[in-house]
């Protein structure tokens, strides 16, 4: 166990620096972030000159690169535009997310499962029909459309909640948009959590345990449902890292100020510190989310071993 | 590891939020500004976009950095609000004899918000740091008239600054100093304006780290707190001496990424004021909020420039080519379909809020920017065509919404010319490889441009443009006739001389077109019932120390 760990980790080196390369690598094709400083106006070459020189962009790609890396493991991650190190923003930007992320997985574990679990044993009754009819109708909106939509029922419209979050972005005020940006994968883990425990109410061992004359809902519990959620488990982790990155439209709807937020603003402002910095951070997580899942395999299904 | 220690504090905070958060839901329909309460301080709470750059007076050039900047400094003149007139500030008087050498006295009793005065020091540190090459500041440009520019921010790449001093500025005593400039400018003194030119404390110059981590100023208000990307908070100056204090106990600007959601946070009355509404719901403003939209003219003009150095605009007729294109663009149906008359057909290349003192013209462009298909057929047949028999017209694609007006613009050419592949827009990615191309002479057919000017004079509106080699002068056009009357409107005895000598200048631009005039921009604003005496100065930023909250 501890050695496959280790393996893994060491395995993500590699994939560490190929990914902030290629990272690094397209935010340089998109071209010179100085002209834009300058907005409509042509910049002055001096002064261009004197910022290029400061942010090292006259030297060619390979060697910005390795100056980036050199500070990154000096823990410095570069300067926005806006004078802010990159390191800040990440620290008031990722709090902001992990709380909205956390709020969505709590939503796509206790509404997800439970539906599938519920429509998984009444395959064919008309809850499941109902369920399913919902999921497609989730699935199929954007979730810009859902966002919106619900940000005015709920904000404007009946006055439960501020339509957007303040700075601070405490989780009562997170409850919307976690909802928002859980919904379709909230429908995914419905539908495999139900195929899942479909399959499986057909199998031995469950007939084994009703036959014994276990306590419903001990065969549920500890049978079923521990039996089927491995391809749950393995969805939610990988939608961690996606959660966490692709929260891009939730964040602009109800204006939280997170990753989303930050990656969008040095994307269009083409400054290469801040995307590289926080896409770095983000294959981190999605990495280390990975590992985890593979590590709960283990804990869910005692056949399956590291070694 | 960072991130791993993050989620450990994050899962533990998870459960003591949850009960929390089940008490704290129910009663927060009333608005979360808890830490600043909406209601009774007299709080202004508005809608803000993270700025760009470092607050620094001489590095905001756009219009998110200026508010703050509007609200905490104050220079030598300021413009009126209403009447966009350059009107002493700090400054007693501005005298000059020759358009060349001026004399600068400043009014006693000004200080900066920790107690240091403002003086003449104040001033010529300020603008001697503002154009040291070393310190990159993106306005330097605008002290290029001083004598001894070209010592401290030699323009050429690569070369060393020989001076770290404006030669120009001469301090007389701490309240007079004396500027001398490199050429004759008669309306110099109607610059100072511009927030480039504010003055600076010490304290900017011992820590200017801390100095730009919170802002020290002389104008109306005081930063309280400030946390980049998310909100600032300013609160009225007790300590003004200025003749406008704020009428309200302070702003909170909080940043949104979008102009939807402001809007939406508006009719939820979760926020006060919004200065910018979204193109999506201008159909629904007026029904929304009745008499408490605001929708007036700002100094922005909307252009499509031409690359006159590529060779396919570069011919004698093409001027022909480019007067037809402009003809053939029906300009109020598209302001009136797509803008919903959030713009005003231009009819020459300033903007109305000059006023006719300032030098806006009505109609100056003449039949030239008026609607007239067949006879804007027939102009670009007389100037052999559209080069290679169909143009682009570039914008970017990431900011803006550009893609509507183009597309309607291509649409009145290709109805105009019979032709439905004669125009098609060409969108850039973002706005930063757009401006790239432009600077570095890439472009072969028009693209979008916008000017939003600096200080409300037709100076700033022509000089820069289209002037030979000027800084702004995207298309690259080269007239000696313009040339010759700018530099003697410039060089003109008073302000009105200067004016007209500068009007006449723009009737060159109708003959060679090296752009067309499309459309000036208003601003728009919205407020909630909790305010009142709400303006839009002349930049269209709103006149946030005279703002009332009930």
């Amino acid at each position: 166990m501890g050695r496959y760990v280790i393996r893994r980790l060491l395995q993500m080196i590699p994939v560490f620096i190929g990914s902030t390369f290629l990272i690094f690598f397209m935010v340089y094709a998109l071209g010179d972030p100085v002209a834009a400083l300058f907005g409509d106006r042509a910049p002055d070459p001096a002064t261009a000159a004197q910022i290029r020189a400061d942010l090292h962009l006259n030297d060619p790609l390979w060697k910005q690169y390795l100056i980036y890396m050199k500070n990154i493991f000096t823990g410095d991650f570069g300067t926005a535009f806006n004078g802010e190190s990159v390191t800040s923003l990440m620290g008031s930007a990722f709090p902001v997310t992990i709380r909205l992320t956390i709020v969505a997985i709590l939503f796509e574990i206790v509404i997800g499962i439970a539906l599938g679990v519920l429509t998984g044993m009444k395959r064919g009754k008309p809850v499941d029909t109902g369920v399913l009819l919902l999921t497609l109708v989730v699935i199929s909106v954007p979730t810009f459309v859902t966002g919106y939509v619900l940000q005015y029922l709920f904000g404007v419209q009946w006055g439960w909640v501020s339509p957007s979050v303040s700075p601070e972005a405490p989780f009562n005020e997170l409850i919307l948009p976690g909802l928002v940006l859980a919904l379709v994968s909230l429908a995914y883990v419905t539908r495999l959590t139900r195929t899942s425990i479909a399959e499986n109410t057909r199998a031995d061992y469950l007939r084994t345990a009703v036959a014994k004359g276990l306590p419903r809902r001990r065969i549920i519990v500890r049978h079923l449902l521990r039996n089927s959620l491995i391809p749950v488990v393995t969805f939610i982790g990988t939608d961690v890292g996606f959660l966490m990155g692709g929260a891009i439209v939730t964040e602009r709807i109800f204006n939280i100020h997170g990753v989303g937020y930050q990656l969008y603003q040095g994307i269009l402002r083409n400054n290469a510190p801040t995307v590289v910095g926080f896409v770095t951070i983000l294959v981190l997580v999605f990495l280390i989310a990975n590992l985890l899942v593979d590590l709960l395999y283990a804990v869910l299904d005692p056949r399956i071993r590291y070694a | 590891m960072r991130g791993a220690t993050r989620v450990k504090w994050a899962v533990g905070v998870t459960v003591v939020a949850l009960t929390a958060a089940a008490c704290g839901s129910s009663g927060d329909s009333g608005g979360s500004g808890s830490s600043t309460g909406g209601s009774g301080g007299g709080i202004v709470r508005a809608s803000w976009g993270d700025p760009q750059n470092p607050l620094e007076p001489a590095n905001t050039n756009e219009v998110q950095g200026g508010k703050v900047l509007d609200m905490v400094f104050r220079g030598l003149k300021i413009y009126n609000p209403k009447t966009a007139k350059a009107e002493n500030m700090i400054a007693q008087s501005i005298t000059s004899t020759d358009s060349q050498n001026f004399d600068i006295k400043l009014k006693t009793g000004w200080t900066f918000s920790n107690g240091e005065p403002v003086n003449a020091d104040s001033f010529i540190n300020a603008w001697n740091f503002d154009t040291q090459l070393k310190n990159a500041q993106l306005n330097a440009s605008f002290f290029s008239y001083i004598d001894g520019y070209d010592k401290v921010h030699p323009d050429a790449q690569g070369a060393k600054a020989s001076a770290t001093t404006l030669s120009g500025l001469t301090k007389v005593s701490d309240t007079e100093f004396k500027v001398r400039l490199n050429q004759k400018f008669a309306l110099f003194p109607d610059t100072l304006g511009y927030a480039a030119f504010d003055p600076l404390p010490q304290a900017f110059f011992t820590n200017r780290q801390a100095w730009l981590a919170k802002p020290i100023g002389n104008g109306p208000y005081e930063i309280s707190s400030y946390t980049k990307g998310s909100k600032m908070e300013l609160k009225k100056w007790d300590g003004y001496k200025g003749p406008d204090p704020a009428q309200n106990g302070g702003v909170e600007l909080r940043v949104y990424t979008d102009n939807n959601t402001a809007y939406t946070d508006l009719q939820a009355g979760n926020i006060d004021l919004v200065d910018d509404i979204p193109v999506t719901q201008l159909r629904n403003v007026k029904s929304d909020l009745g008499s408490r939209y605001i929708n007036e003219p700002a100094g922005i003009i909307q252009t499509i420039s031409f690359p006159l150095y590529s060779p396919r605009w570069s011919s004698a007729n093409s001027a022909k080519v480019r007067q037809g294109l402009s003809m053939a663009i029906n300009r109020q149906q598209i302001t009136d379909q797509i803008f919903q008359q959030t713009r005003t057909p231009a009819t020459d290349w300033t903007s109305p809020v000059l006023g006719d003192a300032g030098g806006y013209k009505a109609g100056l462009c003449g039949q030239e920017c008026t609607f007239n298909a067949s006879k804007a057929k027939q102009l670009i047949a007389e100037g052999g065509g559209l080069p290679g028999g169909r143009i682009t017209i570039s914008y970017n694609a990431d900011t803006g919404s550009h893609k509507e007006w183009i597309d309607a613009v291509c649409n009145s050419i290709n109805n105009a010319l019979g032709n439905n592949k004669a125009c098609v827009g060409a969108p850039v990615g973002t706005f930063a490889d757009f401006r790239n191309r432009i600077t570095s002479k890439q472009m072969n057919d028009p693209f979008r441009a916008g000017w939003q000017m600096d200080y409300p004079l037709i100076q700033d509106f022509l000089q820069p443009q289209y002037y030979t080699g000027a800084s702004s002068n995207d298309s690259h056009y080269s007239n000696a006739n313009f040339d010759k009357l700018v530099n003697q409107a410039n060089a003109a005895g008073s302000a009105s001389d200067s004016v007209s000598t500068f009007q006449k200048a723009e009737k060159q631009l109708v003959t060679d077109m090296p752009a067309i005039p499309l459309w000036y921009q208003n601003g728009s604003a919205g407020y909630s019932t909790n305010l009142s005496n709400v303006a839009l100065n002349p930049f269209s930023v709103p006149v946030y120390n005279e703002i009332k909250v009930k």
